[in-house]
């Protein structure tokens, strides 16, 4: 098929262009799924241990919130099934997001840059450029497929069981992929694809949430067909370790080939570089308001706020909802409170060890947006669209500023609608929404310091050492969420614990709230603040690299 | 506005070195644009135009070196400066989700605001649609857009970097009339360009960069001057004494047929020589602007003091 020749150069291509990102994926999907195993087995290392575990999962594995989340237990007595139940529902998601992105960043994202027609004038075919980004992203699930079951293997897990488990994932993963391929055609935007492919991979939990829930909830059974709308939901339905139904692995399978049949369709309708759907026209003069820097940081970045917040309000508001059952848990393991007291290093109710432990985890998310929104301005200086309003009346700092402030405020914004969604969540559950909202809001809102300093040290970097900025801010993100997670239970000691921003906050809602460490951390993060500022105003502006 | 000593001088530059790294991307630059030329700042791609103009607008800061730009320091007193210039770079890249038109008023506001109805008719004139996003503009229509937002607003000082790049020849002429306008508007432009036609056209003054030099700088005329016209005459006899004669170059005498190159300066004791052998029909084609570059570019000498009297220029001694 001359349509599509030229597809092993491009594989070869995305492999070569994409070494570092494809190995940090696995490694990290890898890591994900098989820590789920080593988790179980650490924590429960008996079989009297797991029988107690099974009393508990037997009560809260059919809590109609948890199930939200999690998806349903098919098989609580065993490792692997507990294993499976941890793993499949968030592995398929996370698979999902990276299927989507590896697609659009070689699909339309290379039309958008124009690198697509240089590839299009050589002998390159109309379907080569997707489908080499299918076979790619096919490549990277089959390398992680296969490093999950070694992973869950040599724990000791049946190899049936892990196989379907990594299937199940990969196969629900890859038929994102395909939603993707599709997007792509859609739009001339590769944001926008990624944004279609990622509103479809949300509203898939959503529905096999809601599946789930209806099936463990009274009078609910009715909406549990909903599973079985979403591609998430097969993966789960697969049951490993459960009696594998291996007959669902054909549901992606089948879908991914009819939106591909689909894509190709597209494809050959529309020219490169174009979208199917047609382009909306902007404005033709700018609202007033677009008139400063501060301005224009709110209209490119606006969107990107509001998917966060949006983001966070849902996650918070899962989370909040299943606080008050962590006491069942409790009940039926005392162990549990145990392992959150570890995990957060404090001491308190299971419920606010549990929502503290969950707001360290939503903090580090959040740090996340914070460093983007920050970076921003590294990818505007090198996309060339730095120079332009800083040819203008635009002072260096007010530029970097405005970007800034962005960031810092946003984060709040996140943050507030976090704990604002599990407040209420949580408030309407235990009944006491006066004491509980200001009680958890003030738990989110305490993440703001350490947030704010991890942005800070990325202005830093971005004033001082502009190359280095965008792998050493992700590094520096990634080695304190490292930290703050796992260092408590890897015993690294306190010289190391403390240099991560996120160990100093006080555990709320719970712990003392004390006023130094916030300071501290303020006061770090104004002065790297400053630095970062002072650096930029002194330093060259970076071409185009 | 302040009125100094420097004030017919818009841009003022001596010394300036830039490196970056182990290159030498400036190496001792000097430049003067007076107030009120269009100045063309010739040279090919990685002379050092940019990296130049970017110093000017206190993007760069210079390693060692003296510029003044409207009589004030480019990188101390940048906002300041910048409310009185408007810069067209040569790479135009724009939001992708911002609209032509958004980024005209923006970037028009960022330096002070922009005339409404020069801003339309400028749209009208360029052919520009300005409600497209900025992520499906051609080169060209991106051009356009920074060409607009820099034209329509009132400014003293244009910096344009190879701004007609990416514009068709039609588009191209548009732009020639607008400069032709903001000449006689008074304003004072610095044109980068690799397009000599281009810089004949529309500039008072040039300057030739190479390897982050000025090796030639002045008016066309003066310029010309330091070049040779191509003569091809038919005599009534064969010439004698035009091979000893001093600036006559590439001499080829077939008969009656003569076809040399004369320096320009000694154009008038050539042609008194060739009358003396009865002329029956004489071509004879000033330089181009083309000649004058290639000159500088294909000596493959190191680079000789730049100046305007031309003693780099003349110690050439042809092919």
């Amino acid at each position: 098929m001359s349509g599509l020749a030229g597809t092993g150069a491009l594989v070869r291509l995305a492999l070569r262009t994409d070494r570092v990102r494809s190995v940090v994926w696995i490694l990290a999907l890898a890591a994900q799924a098989v820590s789920q195993a080593s988790g179980i087995f650490a924590q429960y290392p008996t079989q009297a241990d797991l029988e107690r575990l099974e009393r508990v999962v037997g009560t809260v594995g059919t809590n109609p919130a948890i199930v939200a989340l999690t998806g349903p237990v098919f098989e609580p007595g065993t490792y692997g099934g507990l294993t499976a139940w941890q793993v499949m529902t968030f592995q398929t998601a996370l698979i999902g997001l990276m299927s989507i992105l590896l697609v659009v960043r070689h699909t339309r994202a290379e039309e958008e840059a124009g690198r697509a027609d240089l590839l299009h004038a050589g002998a390159v075919g109309r379907y080569a450029l997707p489908a080499s980004a299918l076979v790619y992203v096919l490549l990277v699930n089959a390398v992680l497929a296969a490093l999950t079951v070694l992973g869950f293997v040599a724990y000791g897990l049946p190899l049936a069981g892990s196989v379907a488990t990594a299937l199940g994932c990969g196969l629900g993963g890859i038929a994102f992929g395909a939603v993707a391929v599709l997007a792509a055609q859609l739009t001339d935007h590769a944001r926008t694809a990624t944004g279609i492919a990622g509103a479809l991979l949300g509203l898939a939990f959503l529905l096999r949430a809601i599946g789930d829930s209806a099936a463990n909830a009274a009078g609910g059974a009715w909406l549990s067909w909903l599973t079985w709308a979403s591609p998430i939901g097969w993966a789960e339905q697969l049951r490993p370790y459960a009696g594998e139904r291996w007959w669902t692995l054909a549901l992606p399978l089948a879908l991914a080939l009819g939106l591909l049949v689909a894509a190709g369709a597209l494809i050959g309708r529309r020219d490169v570089g174009a979208g199917v759907l047609s382009q909306q026209p902007g404005e033709a003069a700018a609202p007033p308001w677009l008139r400063s820097p501060l301005a224009l940081a709110w209209r490119l970045q606006r969107g990107g706020l509001l998917g966060w917040t949006l983001a966070l309000a849902v996650t918070g508001a899962s989370f909040g909802g299943i606080a008050k059952d962590m006491e069942a848990f409790a009940r039926g393991d005392p162990k549990i409170s145990e392992t959150f007291a570890q995990f957060t290093g404090s001491t308190g109710s299971v419920v606010d060890l549990y929502l503290a432990a969950i707001f360290g985890w939503i903090g580090a998310v959040v740090a996340i947006y914070a460093v983007q929104a920050t970076l921003r301005l590294r990818s505007e200086e090198t996309g060339n669209r730095a120079e332009p309003v800083l040819a203008g009346a635009v002072s260096r700092i007010r530029w970097a500023g405005s970007h800034v402030l962005f960031a810092f405020a946003g984060s709040v914004a996140v943050l507030a609608a976090a704990g604002l969604a599990a407040g209420l969540a949580h408030g309407l559950r235990t009944g006491d929404l006066a004491t509980d909202l200001p009680r958890v809001l003030a738990a989110a809102l305490a993440q703001v310091p350490a947030v704010w300093l991890i942005a800070a040290v990325a202005l830093a970097l971005f004033g001082l050492a502009p190359r280095a900025t965008v792998p050493v801010a992700w590094g520096v993100l990634a080695v304190a969420v490292f930290i703050s997670t796992f260092g408590g239970l890897l015993n690294l000691g306190q010289a190391v614990l403390d240099l991560s921003p996120f160990t100093h906050l006080p555990k709320l809602p719970g712990a003392d709230a004390q006023a130094a460490p916030f300071a501290w951390l303020l006061a770090v993060g104004a002065v790297l603040t400053a630095t970062g500022l002072a650096g930029f105003r002194r330093r060259d502006l970076s071409p185009a690299s | 506005m302040t009125t100094t000593a420097a004030a017919d001088a818009a841009i003022s530059v001596s010394g300036l070195v830039k490196t970056f790294g182990r290159t030498r991307a400036l190496d001792g630059l000097d430049l003067t644009v007076r107030t009120g030329e269009v100045h063309g700042f010739l040279g090919p791609n990685g002379a050092g135009k940019t990296t130049t103009i970017r110093v000017l607008l206190g993007l760069l800061r210079a390693d060692s070196g003296r510029a003044e730009l409207l009589g004030g320091d480019p990188w101390r007193d940048a906002v300041a400066l910048h409310r009185r210039l408007a810069y067209v770079p040569g790479e135009v890249s724009l939001w992708p989700a911002l609209s032509g038109g958004e980024v005209i008023d923006l970037l028009g506001r960022l330096r002070g605001g922009l005339d409404p109805r020069r801003r339309a008719e400028l749209l009208e004139r360029f052919e520009l649609d300005p409600r497209k996003k900025g992520r499906t503009y051609s080169k060209g229509n991106r051009q356009k857009v920074a060409l607009v937002a820099a034209l329509a607003s009132d400014v003293e000082l244009l910096v344009l970097d190879e701004p007609t790049s990416g514009l068709d020849p039609l588009m191209e002429t548009v732009f020639q009339e607008c400069i032709s306008e903001e000449r006689r508007a008074g304003r004072t432009v610095l044109l980068s360009s690799h397009i000599l036609a281009e810089a004949e056209k529309l500039c008072d003054r040039v300057s030739i960069i190479r390897a982050g030099r000025i090796v030639e700088s002045g008016s066309l005329a003066d310029l010309r001057h330091l070049t040779r016209t191509s003569i091809q005459a038919d005599l009534l006899r064969p010439p004698e004494g035009l091979e000893g004669l001093e600036g006559v170059h590439d001499l080829e005498v077939q008969g009656t047929r003569v076809r040399c190159q004369v320096d320009t300066s000694r154009l008038d004791a050539t042609l008194r020589l060739l009358t003396d052998h009865g002329i029956r029909s004489l071509v004879s084609q000033p330089p181009t602007l083309e000649e004058l570059f290639l000159r500088h570019y294909e000596a493959r000498d190191a680079v000789a003091p730049a100046s305007a009297d031309g003693q780099a220029a003349r110690s050439d001694t042809g092919r």
